[in-house]
């Protein structure tokens, strides 16, 4: 395909599900109410590492409604799993607290809610280690980190070039566990029939979650369907099968009648995964005119004593920028915490994080502008890989933002503009995430009306895919938007891959593209007329993805922030921010805007606002609910703005796209945290930046 | 509400559930029903009537997915109790449309594309009713100033849509669809 | 929850003798609080007895230029009363720096008083909280008390009162009028609110039975200038940092009255007395303003992961009685 001359790819198509969300009648997972269906209601963990010794089922089998109790005594056994989340149920141990170690099915929710309180489960408690530090002897080097990345890398001899080397930042930074909180809570509606189980999930991937349960319960995935047309926000939580699927479906199995289980926001701080706490050590070795000579990037995290999730926390660094001494390791613990997962730009976000910070403190050491800091380092080729990018456009977002910005008046001094009670500062950092893209099938259809309808088992969690294929489709089938049906979050369309990694539009829209082409051969083939039963094509591609040319592939942005700090309070809110991104081709001006803004809204509220705090007493997240774990809110954003620079990037897709769900909360925080050192002359490397960090 | 504390008891066995025979008037239409009296106007809007519309976000009071209107003004449907509303005249985002026009908030939403995933939404427009409605008699809110009438600026509506949170991050849109609406 | 039965009180005195039996029963007013707190199995009242239909819903003046604010009057109503407005605009700015236009349409000005810490430990029925479960223990002083009191607190408790309207009331010197089962009787605020002490459980003087029935604001003309102030994480919709409720007259430069209250820093509303008292016959300058908060807080005995409040508190003192000052 060409996407020269296309008429609807690249305009600013409203959402093709907007009426359906606005109305309510878009059904969420919990929404679908199968008939006779039950409430299944889990209990967790109240230790953080040992033992269930017994739990009083018939207790509560007394009681009015209750119609099952189920925990590892009684329940059914699953077949064995290397996912040991998922082996719910399936082992007296416990590794957390919040883990489920059983649930109560009743005829209502209140029934079962009731059943579930009061519960009695009896522990052998042990004690537990909770708490993440770089010095903790259990401190290990991981196979490699997410997905598949070395853990460690090096070039060159960074030691001795920071020896030598004119100016050294070496400054270590810290970010705080983080939860996903998407609005809609996790939720499972399962049901058996005819031996065979559906399950409305909230979920990213239905084609994954199908490949991931069915073997649990002993059964070939196409006796599996897992249904999530409308996801209320994912952000990496609904990324891979989380055990609450699990229990929904032994409890349907166990009690013979559908069953809905939704997950609580407060349960959800423990079973749905969260971002990692790091810690992570930067040194930046320059000249005097702030010409890198090496970087080093070290990054400490955590994940639970059952699964080892290894965030990629300084992948980044290995190509953000150039110099010939170079660094970069992951080193992890097993701590009896959940297991982490991913959250949105996982790797990308605290790590960023931290280099940009460097970067910053090293614009500072040096005298030189951040913007021209960075123009300075960029690189030609990959510095680690020696690759070609594929495009690479990180200057050309910095100028234009510090254009649109009018960064050029910045005085660089710290602490010296006040405006009324308020300091204000700005600061600058640049953003990226990789262009994956990887195979899935899709298959197109022209319906005798005139219609067609397009078949893919992607995810709309709230990306705005099915918009954007709709697009695609429409253009490669030459028809009008409105002629064309795309149909998404079900496992019993062609296999795609997970909404994750920013992938989505790269996989899927390839694949739709390539079932259109073909579609449109095969009325080629019939005459151009559709005949009386429809046409139909499919499209893999699988090798088409794997014979791409080796490249760097990768998106850029450069985020710009303006905030102001109470000097009574401490407070800080962001009165301006400016993302630039250089991201292939546009599909959807309107939808790609809201990405970006989405992105940065999150980003903002990483740095400000946002940490889940570990008791180390207990073991858990405290503060485990929207009032005590902070959201951004309307008030906190005020003029935010998101903006492209063009780029004509050949060598990724039909589309020339590269992903954008991810790359909007990257940088920002460092942005943020630059800015408010510009405003108070207090540099703050633990997120977040909250007033206690500033107020005196 | 004695300021007393309340703690788990011991319960031997769990009492019955208790339940009351109510009509409900749910935009315009009355629903004889019988509920639990522990039923949360949202779970029996969701669960016993089937109007989905109202979403459970937090079940806390804490994020404003479950806004709906009583007699007109926004509430969280999460924290009222479904006892006690049955002479009450409740709207939810099913009702929000005037017969097959839909309310020009929704047109709005779509247009500058107010919401992603959308699970917020309903919500978001149900109490951006609600506020229109304070607005216009004259309600204060946090961020303004003098005695006059409410004239809803784009920091007016940020403060008094706080109550509903978006992660999404549709915070901007949702400001200019509303202030494209509000008179 | 669990099951609980509902009635609708047919008056205050049924209310009353409903509640003041003390088996399981207790008022049901906007429910934001007491239903949140049912549901983490906090609270467990057998018999809700709503007063929503009984609790005076009404603000009228008095004689003398006060106004009565009924109990049952919806938080957003009083925030909007013209002559709450006017007359006591740190009140209607505290109760609109609360919670979320949703909230305030349902909340009641009875149970706004009333509503229970936000304290982590409190709310989560799988710890220790001496508050919840007298004598278990306060994980709090050695867990996450980032958010917690900074002064009054006990060694069972360091929990802070989370209304912004009785801070306001604190200032302002309200008198609560409660129905209970002995009759009529009126409680001065601050007063309502008790310190935790060794009974961390009862966090006001009412008991059993006691119903707000009203809130009776004072004659003030002083309050026609007063500002509530209120310092949070995020810009809105979150409970307070630290919060200062206040009222100043100057004349000549120097302050002839004031009233102060600081929240989200004890177990109860904190008026200021100290500070009052320092500051009545000083001068109006942010010298003599910043010594006044620095004797109030002189007490202050903050925990490791709190004490930023100390310096927060006196520097948002300083600043709100500054602009009041200030201000044409």
């Amino acid at each position: 395909m060409t996407v020269t001359g296309a008429r609807v790819t690249g305009s600013a198509l409203d959402r093709v599900d907007g009426p359906e969300k606005v109305t309510g009648r878009a059904r969420y997972a919990y929404e679908h109410r199968p008939r006779d269906v039950a409430y299944a209601v889990p209990v967790q963990a109240a230790i953080a590492r040992g033992e269930v010794v017994d739990v009083d089922v018939d207790a509560v089998l007394q009681w009015p409604g209750v119609i099952a109790a189920m925990w590892h005594g009684n329940a059914p056994r699953l077949a064995p799993s290397a996912a040991a989340e998922l082996a719910v149920l399936q082992s007296r141990q416990v590794a957390y607290r919040g883990q489920y170690v059983a649930v109560v099915v009743a005829e209502t929710y209140e029934q079962a809610c009731e059943a579930a309180r009061l519960l009695r489960v009896q522990y052998e408690e042990r004690p537990h280690d909770v708490a993440l530090r770089v010095d903790h002897p259990g401190m290990y080097r991981p196979d490699h980190v997410n997905p598949d990345y070395p853990t460690d890398s090096s070039l060159g001899d960074p030691e001795a070039a920071l020896a030598s080397a004119a100016v050294v930042v070496d400054a270590t930074y810290a970010t705080p566990a983080e939860h996903h909180n998407p609005m809609e809570p996790h939720a499972a509606v399962a049901v058996w029939e005819e031996g065979g189980l559906t399950v409305h999930d909230s979920t990213q991937g239905a084609s994954g979650l199908r490949a991931t349960i069915a073997p649990l319960f002993g059964m070939p995935p196409d006796r599996v369907r897992i249904v999530s047309p409308y996801v209320g926000g994912g952000f990496g939580s609904k990324g891979k099968a989380h055990p609450h699927v699990v229990l929904a479906a032994l409890a349907a199995k166990q009690v013979g009648r559908p069953v809905k289980l939704a997950v609580t926001r407060q349960q959800m701080f423990a079973v749905t995964g969260y971002r990692t706490p790091t810690v992570q050590r930067v040194r930046l070795g320059a000249d005097g005119d702030g010409r890198l000579v090496a970087i080093t990037h070290e990054a400490f995290e955590q994940t639970s004593t059952i699964s080892e999730f290894a965030e990629q926390t300084t992948v980044a660094t290995r190509m953000m920028y150039a110099a010939p001494h170079r660094h970069t390791s992951h080193r992890l613990v097993r701590l009896d915490v959940p297991t982490p997962t991913w959250m949105r730009a996982p790797g990308e976000a605290p790590g960023m994080f931290a280099l940009e910070s460097a970067m910053d403190e090293l614009a500072v050491a040096c005298g030189v502008d951040p913007v021209e800091l960075r123009v300075r380092n960029d690189p030609e080729r990959d510095p680690e890989s020696g690759l070609p990018f594929s495009s690479r456009n990180l200057v050309a977002c910095l100028r234009e933002g510090a254009r649109r910005f009018g960064w050029h008046e910045r005085d660089p001094r710290p602490g010296i503009r006040r405006r009324g009670r308020v300091l204000v500062g700005t600061g600058v950092a640049s953003s990226t995430y990789p262009a994956y893209r990887v195979a899935s099938r899709a298959s197109a259809r022209a319906e005798p009306d005139g219609r067609f309808t397009v078949r893919i088992a992607a995810a709309d969690i709230g990306t705005g895919a099915r918009t954007v294929l709709t697009q695609l489709a429409a253009d490669a089938l030459a028809v009008p938007p409105e002629r064309v049906r795309v149909e998404v979050g079900d496992s019993a369309l062609p296999k795609a891959s997970t909404a994750g990694g920013s992938m989505g539009t790269a996989s899927w829209g390839t694949a739709v593209v390539r079932a259109c082409e073909a579609l449109m051969d095969e009325l080629a083939r019939h005459g151009g007329a559709v005949p009386p039963p429809g046409l139909s094509a499919e499209a893999d591609t699988a090798q088409e993805v794997r014979g791409q040319r080796k490249l760097a592939r990768h998106a850029y942005g450069a985020q710009f922030a303006e905030v102001g700090v109470d000097v009574d309070t401490g407070e800080v809110r962001v009165l301006r921010l400016l993302g630039v991104f250089a991201a292939g081709r546009i599909l959807n001006p309107k939808t790609a805007r809201s990405q970006f803004i989405g992105g940065m809204t999150m980003g903002m509220s990483m740095a400000l606002l946002e940490e889940s705090v570990l008791d180390r007493e207990f073991g858990d997240y405290l503060n485990h609910d929207l009032a005590q774990y902070h959201l951004a809110t309307c008030a906190d954003v005020r003029d935010i703005e998101a903006a492209w620079v063009e780029e004509d990037d050949p060598d990724l897709n039909p589309m020339g796209s590269k992903g954008i769900g991810e790359i909007g909360i990257v940088g920002t925080a460092a942005a943020i945290a630059s800015a408010v050192h510009h405003a108070t002359g207090v540099r703050v490397r633990d997120l977040p930046i909250r007033l206690d960090k500033l107020v005196g | 509400m004695n300021g007393e504390a309340n703690t788990i008891r011991g319960d031997a066995a769990a009492p019955a559930p208790i339940t009351s025979d109510l009509r409900l008037s749910v935009n315009k239409d009355v629903h004889p029903i019988t509920v639990d009296t522990r039923e949360t106007l949202l779970d029996t809007l969701r669960e016993r009537l089937d109007l989905t519309g109202s979403k459970k976000g937090c079940d806390h009071g804490q994020c404003g997915a479950c806004t709906v209107l009583v007699d007109g003004r926004r509430v969280k449907s999460c924290l009222t109790l479904t006892v006690t509303v049955d002479d009450r005249e409740i709207t939810t985002i099913e009702g929000l449309a005037g017969g097959d026009s839909p309310h020009p908030l929704q047109e709005a939403f779509i247009e500058y594309d107010a919401f992603q995933c959308g699970y917020c939404t309903p919500g978001q427009l149900c109490s951006a009713v609600g506020m229109l409605a304070e607005a216009q008699d004259g309600w204060p809110s946090a961020v303004s100033e003098g005695d006059g009438p409410v004239v809803l600026d784009e920091e007016e509506i940020r403060e008094r849509m706080s109550g509903n949170l978006c992660r999404c991050g549709a915070y901007p849109n949702i400001v200019e669809a509303i202030r494209r609406v509000a008179p | 929850m669990r099951p609980f039965g509902y009635q609708r009180a047919a008056s205050t005195r049924a209310a009353v003798e409903a509640v003041g039996a003390g088996d399981g029963a207790v008022f049901l007013g906007g429910g934001t609080n007491l239903v949140d707190l049912m549901r983490l199995g906090v609270a467990t009242p057998h018999t809700l007895v709503d007063v929503t239909r009984i609790a005076p819903a009404t603000i009228e003046e008095t004689a003398g230029g006060g106004l009565l604010v009924g109990g049952g009057v919806r938080n957003g109503e009083l925030a909007a009363h013209p002559l709450v407005r006017r007359r006591y605009p740190v009140l209607s700015q505290a109760v609109l720096a609360g919670a979320s236009g949703q909230i305030r349409n349902m909340a009641t000005v009875g149970g706004n008083l009333l509503q229970r810490t936000r304290c982590s430990y409190f709310q989560d029925v799988t710890k220790p909280c001496n508050k919840r479960q007298p004598g278990s223990g306060c994980p709090a002083r050695e867990g996450d008390h980032r958010n917690l009191a900074i002064i009054g607190h006990s060694e069972s408790c360091v929990a802070t009162q989370p209304s912004d309207m009785a801070v306001a009331l604190a200032a302002l010197g309200a008198t609560v009028h409660v129905e209970g089962p002995g009759g009529p009787r009126a409680v001065p605020m601050p007063g309502l609110h008790r310190l935790p002490g060794d009974q961390p459980q009862r966090d006001t003087v009412l008991g059993p039975g006691d119903l707000i029935t009203a809130v009776e604001l004072p004659p003030l003309p002083l309050a026609a200038r007063s500002r509530y102030r209120k310092v949070r994480d995020r810009a809105s919709f979150s409970f307070a940092v630290v919060s200062v409720a206040a009222a100043l007259e100057v004349a000549g430069g120097v302050v002839r009255d004031c009233r102060i209250a600081l929240g989200a820093v004890a177990h109860v509303p904190w008026r200021a007395e100290t500070a009052e008292a320092a500051l009545r016959g000083a001068e109006a300058t942010e010298a003599e303003f910043t010594r006044a908060a620095e004797l109030e807080l002189a007490g202050a005995r903050p925990l490791p992961g709190n004490a930023y409040k100390v310096p927060l508190a006196r520097n948002l003192l300083v600043r709100v009685l500054t602009d009041l000052a200030e201000a044409p």
